[in-house]
């Protein structure tokens, strides 16, 4: 805004005589605390018309502020209270400060004794996160110490299925309890299976080659162990891991024969 | 002091600050009021009531209002032109004259003895006619600038142009 301008339109003059709308003096007030110019320039009229109305002054008498002074006393409005001089004493002064710093403690205790309350929350958290560790722990401990007594027993023969032309690094073993006719077997030595497919382990025997479905190693990426129990009721005299479509198929598919072994004499 | 807080504190009905705000403006309040009445004596009563009306108005007033003075100035003019209508013929009620510094100036002995007709003189060097006028209207009689100029009939933007004019001429008288 051009502030020579406005100032040169008169409207400051009609603002120090009250000629004003309430919208333009709330406008003009606006500017006067925008623009220093403006509130200089305001002042500068004032004190023109100040100059102005004091010299047609025909004077104050001497004690007119006194004369003044007793008329508001009498006046009965209780809003006028002459005395004004604050009446404040030490004394005063002292409660309020006691009661301050008394406050001031309260809140400070309270505040320890919340922080003292969330400290011991925290401990008792932790306490019962440890406790859940350790239980975990000897059940896992009891697991392997389960799983370790099946394969020592007596009636259990190990095979080694070695890694084939899909996978030469692969390995695998079989547990085969024959009087339990259950097979254990570690699969620690097969990579991960792609979504959408299983391990299926197949029972062969030889001359003629036959295989038999035993099942597929469900869950494989989620078994920490890798361990996998599965029934076997055959004579089997090898057994070979393949990797079928989801679900498992009916005959093995050879291309995806990824670990072979046969059984010792 | 800082005006703005002494009008707080005035409003809070503090008389220290009343008693300061009064020394400064006393004079120009009666001086107002002088030029509307002609009369020193009857002025400076007036002048006391209208200290008396500021003290028991204190909430009133508000800064978007307008400035301090200008209220003051407002509630001068109205409790004089209501004196000088009480005093004046019913008849010619709204037809009060309108160059009260003609009034002033004339003269009276008691007039002479109390008022700075010099420094008036002084200060009006020089200001046409019209600029009387205008400067009558607006700033004693309390007139808004369409109604100053309906009386003076002349264009409204005249008023405003004008009036900056004369009060730049007293402004310029003054600073000599």
């Amino acid at each position: 805004m051009d502030i020579e301008k406005y100032i040169a339109s008169g409207i400051l003059e009609l603002y120090v005589s009250g000629a004003l709308s309430a919208r333009e003096n709330e406008e003009v007030l606006n500017y006067a605390h925008q623009y220093p110019e403006i509130q200089k320039e305001i002042e500068a009229i004032e004190a023109t018309i100040l100059d102005l109305t004091q010299k047609t002054s025909p004077g104050m008498p001497l004690n007119g502020f006194e004369n003044i002074a007793s008329k508001i006393q009498f006046d009965d409005k209780p809003t006028l209270v002459l005395d004004t001089k604050p009446k404040t004493r030490w004394s005063s002064y002292l409660g309020w400060a006691a009661s301050l710093v008394f406050a001031i403690g309260l809140i400070w205790t309270y505040f320890q004794n919340d922080q003292l309350k969330s400290d011991a929350e925290i401990t008792n958290q932790t306490l019962k996160q440890l406790e859940d560790t350790l239980s975990k722990v000897k059940s896992a401990v009891a697991d392997k110490e389960k799983i370790l007594e099946e394969l020592r027993a007596k009636d259990v023969s190990m095979v080694l299925l070695q890694g084939q032309q899909v996978s030469p690094t692969s390995y695998a073993k079989v547990f085969w309890n024959t009087s339990d006719e259950m097979v254990t077997i570690d699969a620690k030595g097969l990579p991960e299976p792609p979504d959408g497919y299983n391990y299926q382990i197949w029972s062969l025997t030889l001359n003629p080659l036959t295989p038999t479905s035993i099942g597929i190693l469900a869950d494989f990426n989620s078994n920490e162990t890798k361990l996998f129990t599965l029934e076997n009721t055959n004579e089997s005299q090898a057994f070979g891991i393949t990797l079928e479509p989801e679900g498992g198929s009916e005959t093995p598919t050879l291309e995806q024969l990824y670990t072979l072994g046969t059984v010792g004499p | 002091m800082d005006l703005e807080l002494l009008i707080q504190k005035f409003q809070k009905k503090d008389t220290a600050a009343f008693e300061k705000l009064y020394q400064m403006y006393a004079e120009n309040i009666c001086g107002i009021i002088n030029v509307i009445l002609k009369d020193p004596e009857r002025s400076q009563e007036i002048c006391q009531d209208v200290f008396v009306k500021i003290w028991n108005n204190a909430d009133s007033y508000n800064a978007s209002k307008g400035r301090f003075f200008t209220w003051i100035l407002n509630i001068a003019r109205n409790a004089a032109i209501d004196e000088l209508r009480s005093k004046s013929n019913k008849e010619q009620k709204q037809n009060l004259n309108i160059d009260y510094f003609v009034g002033i100036l004339e003269g009276t002995e008691e007039m002479e003895s109390k008022v700075d007709l010099i420094g008036v003189n002084k200060l009006l060097d020089g200001l046409k006619e019209l600029c009387r006028e205008i400067i009558s209207l607006l700033y004693f009689k309390g007139y808004t600038q369409k109604e100053a100029a309906e009386e003076l009939e002349i264009p409204i933007g005249t008023v405003k142009t004008r009036n900056r004019n004369c009060i730049s001429q007293i402004r310029k008288n003054s600073a000599l």
